[in-house]
């Protein structure tokens, strides 16, 4: 099992935490309807390093952004999103 | 190519078993293919041999960057039905199950396709209710489905935790007789002997590496073995579409995800039939060598590691033991995963590609084997005649954009939020 380090609580088991989908999927409120589309629809899916959104569901409950490799499963970068990220 | 039959086995064993010959060539890759499939599992390899059957193309090569049927096609489960809810995958799964239950005479490979029957159980009255709707939906559409009551289960599997204090008490099911399972190797196996006999090049150990265009036109492929020219180029390449798509800029609907499975120690016959249970995506069945195979949920995050995580075999075994508690004496002896390509709504994609002369096939998710050969008879059609054939025209990649997904589970654009 992988093991993330949340922001918040420290490292801890993957199945505390719960795959969203990646940065580039997030549809932005003011995205034209074609660029909408390929964000709910479309991935990079790379054979390397994404960006993915993973929430801490049975810890803190926060969300993060989480850099993967999808072929080691080596985690380059953990970054806390949302308003407690805020400086 | 000698026809096999138990003539020659006979004959055979009289000199020793000395006539043998290679099932397939291994040929150097030439300049130039009409036609080039990348990926030589099941799919590509029947893609290949029909459009050299059915369509009389001489000039086609399969690219496989490992071995023919390493991938996918030797990392499933070999479950083969076609109980599905919506038309498009009706008339898709179907057309496949017929040619299922010829295709060891067509080939003259044996599949051991064995319709053993393919089981849904249902765990309370509205499991029963949507076994009901979707056994109501297969019939309308020709396909055997027999609704079951919870006496017939219980005779058909007499392993079952049938007592009301079961962990997943069992009220009926629905059974499509007609299902069951294949050996999944023998059907790569045996596309490929078929292929390689109608001349189609199989060329393993050759990954493409780049796409190579002229204009907005694919006119061949980089690969580690060289630049080969092609007419047309179809990807068949399953967990990797994504991968390989990406070579030619393309983003695709699909997410990469490990599927794992695992089979037990050998064991007198015991599990009947394909047991299977949506409500908790758990899929037993009995190998004809005897171990019990079990799989479960997608491991639910991307990944291309072709290993899985514990935590999901486990959440599998613990499913299948309390639906058959006499499986828990049982040794694990294997257990293996494969890189699924998660399509949006489930469903796969044959067809064009905004590309000039390239062609996908994929998006299978984790429902590709039983599909192998009508996948390889619509996907060669397409390939053959630059147009989808009839059975595949639903499952075009630009059905997003217009919103005519096929959305059997109503899942939406998340393939992990079942």
């Amino acid at each position: 099992m992988m093991q993330f380090t949340c922001p918040h609580c420290g490292p801890r088991d993957q199945a505390e935490f719960i795959y969203e989908r990646t940065v580039d999927a997030v549809v932005s409120l003011d995205a034209a309807p074609e660029e909408a589309m390929k964000s709910l629809f479309t991935r990079n899916n790379p054979r390397g390093v994404d960006e993915e959104i993973w929430r801490h569901t049975y810890g803190c409950r926060a969300w993060m952004v989480i850099a993967r490799n999808r072929v080691t499963n080596e985690i380059s970068a953990t970054r806390a999103v949302g308003p407690e990220a805020l400086p | 190519m000698s026809q096999y039959s138990a003539f020659g086995l006979l004959r055979g064993a009289l000199n020793g078993q000395k006539h043998w010959q290679p099932a397939w060539r291994d040929p150097e890759p030439k300049s130039h293919y009409d036609i080039i499939i990348i990926g030589g599992g099941g799919h590509g390899l029947a893609t290949a041999y029909y459009l050299a059957k059915v369509h009389g193309l001489k000039n086609i090569a399969v690219l496989e960057k490992g071995w023919i049927g390493g991938g996918n096609t030797g990392r499933n489960t070999t479950i083969v039905r076609s109980n599905y809810r919506l038309k498009p995958l009706h008339d898709l799964f179907e057309f496949g199950l017929k040619m299922w239950e010829h295709l060891s005479d067509e080939l003259n490979y044996n599949v051991m396709f064995s319709p053993r029957g393919a089981m849904f159980l249902g765990h309370s009255d509205a499991d029963m209710t949507k076994l009901a709707e979707r056994g109501d939906a297969m019939r309308c559409d020709g396909i055997d489905a027999d609704l079951m009551t919870r006496d017939e289960v219980q005779k058909l599997e007499p392993l079952l935790d049938m007592s009301r204090s079961a962990r997943f008490p069992i009220e009926g099911g629905l059974i499509q007789r007609r299902g069951g399972t294949a050996r999944h190797d023998a059907v790569a196996w045996g596309y490929a002997r078929g292929a390689d006999s109608l001349g189609v090049d199989i060329i393993q150990k050759c990954e493409v590496t780049g796409f190579v265009r002229d204009g907005d036109a694919v006119v061949g492929v980089e690969t580690t073995r060289g630049r080969i020219n092609a007419g047309r180029v179809g990807i068949c390449v399953a967990g990797h579409s994504g991968h390989v798509a990406g070579l030619a800029g393309l983003k695709l609907p699909v997410e990469s995800q490990t599927l794992q499975a695992m089979v037990t120690e050998g064991v007198k016959p015991m599990i009947n039939s394909v047991i299977m249970s949506q409500s908790l995506h758990c899929y037993i069945s009995q190998s004809d060598k005897g171990g019990i195979v079990f799989g479960g949920d997608p491991d639910n995050w991307p990944s291309y590691a072709q290993r899985g995580n514990p935590m999901v075999m486990e959440r599998a075994v613990a499913q299948g033991l309390a639906l058959v508690p006499a499986l828990s004496r049982l040794r694990m002896v294997r257990t293996w995963s494969g890189v699924t390509d998660m399509s949006f709504d489930g469903a796969p994609i044959i067809g064009e590609t905004p590309v000039k002369n390239l062609f996908l096939n994929g998006g299978w998710c984790y429902g590709g084997f039983k599909a192998t050969p009508a996948s390889g008879w619509t996907y060669a059609h397409t390939l053959a005649t630059g147009k989808p054939h009839a059975l595949n025209a639903p499952f075009a990649l630009d059905r997003f954009e217009r919103g005519a997904t096929i959305d059997e589970t109503g899942s939406g654009p998340m393939p992990n939020s079942r």
